[in-house]
């Protein structure tokens, strides 16, 4: 709850600092308003995958392939021969490929026994590669109404995309604080081979994992294509390093174990602030990423307790430890 | 120093961990030139005392004498740069660089900063030739060395810091047959040259052959000093370390044995253990007693499908068990060796890893039933004393023993008829022991079938009804505990 705490103290100073640089709409309840459902509605793709990604790292796993995995399902459920099936067929498309890609994913990790970075970081490439073929690298327009209303229309003043986040994340905090399927993803993720003494089916449970991944990029597939009326094979690029980053700013542990629904959706409406934050202020996306950057390091350094006290408990380990490695380290 | 010249002395070395005094006042006195046998049983202290000789713990009291003054070693480096080396059982060689690499690992030859390849190889090969194996080239991979030529990588990176005292932690317990000779010709070599070994073995043969003379430690103390490797009988060695001064206190019990529930037939694992068979019963403790490295963790985890056995068949109320999940849904429970990284989730509460393998079951439709799961670990946490009773704190604020409580408590809430308990007092001190003892010989007496694996005689002899003795992954003895004592157990398994 302290995390939280802290990252909400991070949204009112960025909030102040829009407030200084442009008093002007600061001043306007109404714009301070539409802007936050404009914020909220920037992250409600990336929320969708971060939550997918929250419940895979607190499983002691990673899943670099998210990004790509949008662009596939983006393109597979916009080609001309799904279209065809309406909203609801492209809808379904793009959660089946989701869930399918997320499906090689865990059966490659859980039962092929390949490390989940080099997996997922093989999904990666291949599904760029696989959705550049699908699409002949041409963007491809969505025809269809439905599919292109959602990213406009609100229900009770509510933007849908924010709708469908919500929905999301309420869904995910009940699975993982009030189900065994999040039991046993935090008991995996805090010490897999305890689990598997208990009789927790820890290789089934991994596959699910990446499965689930995957099926909330299907959801944040079909969201983008509204956003943009189109779908193409570079969509999405590098998502997978912000809901990476929102996790853990959020305060998963990227050891397993440890996370929480809230704490990643709190992260990723900090990384949305400071982009809509940038935009009002003109300034150049670079010093953007610099910023970021920075918010990924101090997060993490002030959940550790500071600085100091981490490093010193770090070197305490390894003096503790008296190998080999130790004295190397030391010796002159 | 001339061979036969004290080069090390200790007396009343004293070491204490929280709750545990490992050294109480040890006497220890090694020659240039001799090869010098620690022995003791599991427990005694032998490790601590490495630990102190090699920098890793300062002692609390006591004097340490090298080379006729007295010495502090505050660190490994001071230790090292003193001329003791440690070859420890895990050898800690980097297994991705070459044995040059490993050998002058930290005092490479260097000039400007750059490490000096060549000179690095002539060192290495130098001392490689000393050892006799000038066939082992400098520029192999650690890696791809047998066990046998680590440990002589690690003996040659000893000798490239000019050590005087060699401390060898159970070396011949990775060796074949011949490798065990080849270094013993080396270990002579060694001595030869006016070098101290310091050897620790549990192969009484090995004593007799290699070493010189013989301390023996039990309970932290040396029970007795420079005996003759050569002469001393067996019966004196085993009596030395044996007869506890911590007296354990085992529960009285009556025995009540019931019906078979485990039975396990011609049970082999290729390396590990072969042609394994027993019979537990309800209500009945089987201990099993053997050296670390008989087979006794292996045994336990294939049993319980944690393994998969090459031969051989596990019964549980004559039904075959199928896989970790089977075994869970017959009846059995695994307390695994290694609490912390086999048995618990450390960073979450008591009541969740009470409950880590029956909270699917409570559940209903897929939710989780805390309240529910909340008053079965309450009631665990009860019966078992559990201090502090608080089933909400994270388990890794518990103390060993009540740790161990908290595994036991998990099978119980699952109603598991035969538990099975490896080390289940490791890393438990003196007070929680007699309490897991409590609790152990409770569970029987409701019926529960225990087999447990412990390296304390003492502690399998007091508890169990039956004794199996298990010495290189055979069973090689079965009988009532009470047929037994502990020498016996202790002449099975070391001659």
């Amino acid at each position: 709850m302290k995390r939280n705490a802290a990252l909400i103290a991070v949204l009112i100073v960025l909030f102040g600092i829009g407030a200084a640089i442009r008093p002007d709409l600061y001043g306007d309840p109404a714009w301070v308003v539409n802007n936050t459902w404009v914020i909220l509605q920037q992250a409600a793709a990336i929320g969708v995958v971060t939550i997918g990604m929250t419940f895979v790292i607190i499983g002691g796993g990673i899943d670099l392939s998210v990004g790509a995995l949008i662009a596939l399902a983006g393109v597979w459920s916009t080609t001309v021969a799904t279209q065809q099936f309406g909203a609801a067929g492209m809808i379904f498309c793009a959660l089946a490929v989701g869930l399918g890609a997320g499906l090689v994913n865990g059966v490659l990790i859980a039962y092929g026994r390949l490390v989940p970075f080099i997996a997922t970081l093989a999904m990666l490439v291949a599904a760029r590669g696989l959705a550049a073929q699908i699409s002949g690298k041409q963007t491809q327009i969505s025809g269809d109404r439905f599919i292109n209303s959602i990213a406009t229309t609100r229900l009770l003043g509510i933007p849908v995309l924010v709708l469908i986040l919500a929905a999301v994340a309420g869904a995910a905090w009940v699975l993982l604080n009030r189900t065994t399927f999040g039991r046993r993803t935090v008991a995996i993720g805090g010490n897999a081979e305890a689990a598997r003494l208990a009789g927790i089916n820890v290789r089934r449970h991994t596959m699910l994992l990446y499965a689930l991944s995957g099926i909330c990029c299907g959801i944040a597939a079909i969201m983008l294509t509204s956003l943009a009326t189109s779908s193409q094979a570079a969509a999405a690029e590098l998502y997978e390093l912000d809901a990476i980053a929102a996790a853990i700013i959020g305060g998963t542990l990227l050891t397993g174990g440890r996370g929480t629904i809230v704490g990643s959706l709190i992260g990723v409406v900090v990384f949305s602030t400071i982009t809509n934050l940038f935009a009002i202020a003109n300034l150049a996306t670079e010093v953007q990423n610099m910023v970021k950057g920075g918010i990924i390091v101090l997060a993490v350094l002030v959940q550790h307790g500071g600085f100091h006290e981490s490093s010193l408990s770090a070197w305490r380990r390894l003096y503790r430890r008296g190998s080999r490695l130790e004295r190397s380290l030391h010796q002159q | 120093m001339k061979p036969g010249e004290t080069i090390l002395r200790l007396s009343g070395v004293v070491k204490e961990f929280p709750g545990v005094r490992a050294l109480d006042g040890v006497e220890l006195e090694v020659r240039a030139g001799e090869v010098h046998c620690l022995l003791g049983q599991n427990g005694a202290g032998k490790s601590t005392l490495i630990k102190v000789l090699a920098g890793v713990h300062r002692p609390d009291a006591g004097e340490i004498e090298w080379l006729g003054e007295k010495a502090e070693f505050g660190t490994p480096q001071a230790a090292m740069k003193a001329g003791i080396a440690t070859i420890y059982q895990e050898l800690d060689l980097v297994d991705e660089m070459s044995v040059a690499e490993n050998v002058l690992l930290g005092h490479e030859p260097r000039r400007f900063g750059f490490v000096q390849k060549g000179a690095a190889v002539r060192g290495t090969r130098r001392i490689l030739k000393n050892l006799g194996h000038d066939e082992l080239s400098p520029d192999r991979r650690v890696g791809d060395l047998p066990a046998a030529g680590k440990q002589i990588v690690s003996m040659a990176r000893a000798l490239s810091h000019e050590a005087r005292l060699i401390i060898m932690d159970e070396p011949s317990a990775v060796l074949s047959h011949d490798e065990v000779e080849n270094l013993f010709r080396i270990i002579r070599g060694l001595t030869a040259g006016g070098i101290a070994v310091i050897y620790i073995s549990h192969r009484l043969e090995e004593i007799r052959e290699i070493g010189d003379r013989v301390t023996v430690l039990k309970d932290g103390r040396t029970s007795a000093v420079n005996l003759d490797a050569k002469t001393t009988p067996t019966r004196e060695l085993v009596r030395n370390m044996t007869g506890r001064t911590i007296e354990y206190v085992f529960p009285q019990r009556e025995s009540t044995v019931g019906k078979a529930l485990l039975e396990v037939k011609g049970l082999a694992r290729k390396g590990e253990f072969e042609d394994v068979s027993l019979t537990v019963h309800s209500g009945e403790i089987v201990g099993i007693a053997g050296l670390v490295g008989s087979g006794r963790s292996e045994l336990l985890e294939t049993i319980f499908g944690a393994r998969k056995a090459d031969a051989g068949e596990v019964l549980m109320e004559g039904k075959p068990l199928n896989g970790i999940r089977g075994a869970v849904r017959s009846g059995l429970g695994l307390a695994p060796e290694e609490r912390k990284s086999q048995a618990l989730v450390l960073g979450e509460p008591i009541y969740r890893n009470m409950t880590l393998s029956t909270f699917a079951g409570m559940a209903k439709a897929g939710f989780t039933a805390i309240q529910r799961e909340r008053r079965a670990a309450r009631l665990q946490a009860e019966r078992l004393e559990l201090r502090p009773p608080d089933v909400d704190r994270e388990v890794s604020t518990l103390s060993g023993g009540n740790q161990q409580k908290v595994v036991v408590g998990r099978w119980l809430i699952g109603h598991t008829r035969l538990l099975m308990l490896d080390e289940p007092t490791r890393g438990v001190d003196v007070g929680a022991r007699s309490e897991l003892y409590q609790v152990i010989a409770g569970l029987a007496a409701t019926g529960v079938g225990v087999l447990m694996v412990s390296s304390e005689v003492p502690e399998v002899l007091g508890l169990s009804d039956r004794v199996l003795v298990m010495k290189e992954g055979r069973m090689i003895r079965q009988a009532q505990a009470n047929e037994l004592s502990e020498e016996d157990i202790l002449d099975l398994v070391i001659s």
